[in-house]
């Protein structure tokens, strides 16, 4: 690992000024993505800004009803939080079905949205990767791709985003709270991840040195709501495959209806094709089949990861067939 | 803010004991136990949060200590497995070893610091993938609940009595 300075943040401000003049610079905040990284050579900053000593470790109503998440709440604590899971269920879910208890008793809500994808070229410094080596190649285009991307990738990176949490704030149009040299900011969760393109190492529509201290969430809405993760083992896994969804339905009809799939594509996915689809029509499993159907028109598998699109359509179709039921 | 360095003087409360050490600020607190404190107990497996072997508590919470740097963990209070043990075995020492609930024996001390981790997150109402964190704790949940702990000797079924007979199952 490469040798680095650390300093503990004391105001947003300070760190902020920090990192943003600094590319070498990184916030610290559980770490567990971030450590790791730099054991393997991914990441090599020459200086950690520890913002978990912050007071962003709180969660609390905001006078709209709706829910103020700090950046620093632990994944753990932000699961087992009593309004969370009385009003966001789906997200408590979503928490509960990633990492490890040890982890999640340590990861923070704001390092989840920016953990990087766990693409085994990626994370190998001796292979190319366009997104830590921009203009290197992609070698998970012909080669390892069972779990890689089957929306919105390119031929620049097919790599997935390994979060769980942010597939339920896509889902429940959370807001991300940022802060940089030019002062704080909200940005729509789904806003806050670039489109892959040809330079997947930008990631975020944010700039380099924003500091995330906060995701909002807007009152809850009516209806039933779930989170579904589909892996390789039962427990402790990355997803291949997850949908978080909400659906009210009133008198057969859908009305409110939010979908995000998880796994597919480099940020979270809102499948906005699937919702406009349901939206209105009777709350049946042939809608629901063909909005599935609808929304993965888009898909481009790649040799080894097609099975991902009839599994996503039968997620979709399972997740909202439980909730119109229920 | 000071300026910064590439090493910081941490202090520590290890198994009730302060500790005060100059460490590199690449240290995990894993490595700081092991190579500077002789606290060999917890292990190094694969160094890279995957498998639960370097599990300790943090003031009182479950963590994976090789993902931790030393220097981010200043000021806190670290259980190993080396402080669990009174004159008499922990409980869940003692359940461990009733119900040979290891072979090689090297994922232990972190199975055994993450059940007491566990069971405490299960008293504080704590959900869990499988259950809302109320009522009886079964194998599922067990099963569930410690999934950051793995065995490549697959003594899981004598870990899952273990933990079952501590926690006051069946």
């Amino acid at each position: 690992m490469r040798e680095f300075a650390y300093t503990r943040a004391h105001d947003v401000d300070s760190a902020v000024a920090l990192v943003a003049d600094n590319p070498g610079a990184r916030y610290l905040g559980g770490g567990t993505n971030l450590v790791d990284l730099m054991k393997l050579g991914v990441e090599r900053p020459d200086l950690l800004v520890d913002v978990t000593g912050l007071p962003l470790d709180e969660v609390t109503e905001d006078e709209a009803g709706g829910l103020l998440i700090g950046a620093q709440v632990r994944n753990s604590d932000l699961a087992a939080h009593p309004l969370v899971r009385h009003r966001y269920p789906m997200l408590s879910e979503a928490v509960l079905a990633g990492a490890s208890g040890q982890l999640r008793n340590v990861a923070t809500t704001g390092g989840n949205l920016v953990q990087r994808t766990r693409c085994g070229y990626f994370t190998d410094p001796s292979k190319p990767c366009n997104k830590r080596l921009p203009g290197s190649g992609c070698p998970a285009v012909e080669g390892l791709h069972h779990n890689h991307a089957i929306l919105g990738a390119s031929d620049h990176c097919v790599a997935t985003h390994p979060s769980d949490l942010a597939v339920a704030l896509a889902a429940l149009d959370a807001r991300v709270l940022v802060q940089d040299l030019a002062g704080p900011r909200e940005v729509p969760l789904d806003d806050f991840y670039r489109p892959v393109g040809d330079r997947p190492d930008r990631e975020l529509t944010v700039s380099d040195g924003a500091l995330i201290t906060g995701v909002l969430l807007p009152p809850p809405v009516a209806g039933r709501s779930g989170y579904r993760k589909v892996r390789e083992r039962a427990s402790y896994a990355f997803a291949v495959g997850s949908v978080a969804a909400l659906l009210a339905v009133d008198a057969g009809r859908v009305g409110e209806v939010r979908i995000a799939l998880g796994a597919v594509a480099s940020h979270p996915w809102r499948a906005r094709v699937a919702e406009r689809s349901v939206h209105g029509g009777p709350a049946t499993p042939a809608a629901f089949e063909a909005a599935a159907e609808a929304e993965l028109d888009a898909a481009r598998p790649l040799r080894d990861n097609a099975y991902k699109v009839p599994l996503m359509r039968n997620l979709i179709v399972a997740v909202l067939t439980e909730l119109a039921g229920r | 803010m000071t300026v910064p360095q590439l090493g910081t003087t941490v202090r520590l409360m290890v198994n009730g004991a302060p500790a005060v050490l100059a460490v590199d600020n690449r240290t995990t607190l894993l490595d700081l136990l092991r190579d500077r404190l002789d606290r060999t107990g917890t292990k190094k497996g694969c160094d890279h949060g995957q498998c639960g072997a370097c599990t300790v508590l943090l003031d009182g919470r479950r963590v994976n200590s090789c993902l931790l740097l030393a220097v981010a963990v200043d000021g806190r209070e670290v259980t190993t497995v080396e402080g669990l043990a009174d004159d008499e075995p922990h409980p869940m020492q003692a359940a461990f070893i009733a119900h040979d609930a290891f072979q090689c024996g090297y994922c232990t001390p972190g199975q055994i610091c993450s059940a007491i981790g566990m069971l405490d997150e299960l008293a504080a109402g704590w959900p869990s993938a499988v259950s809302d964190g109320v009522g009886h704790l079964d194998d599922a949940e067990i099963r569930e609940r410690m999934a950051g702990n793995i065995c490549r000797c697959g003594a899981y079924a004598n870990i899952v009595a273990a933990i079952r007979e501590v926690a006051g199952g069946d």
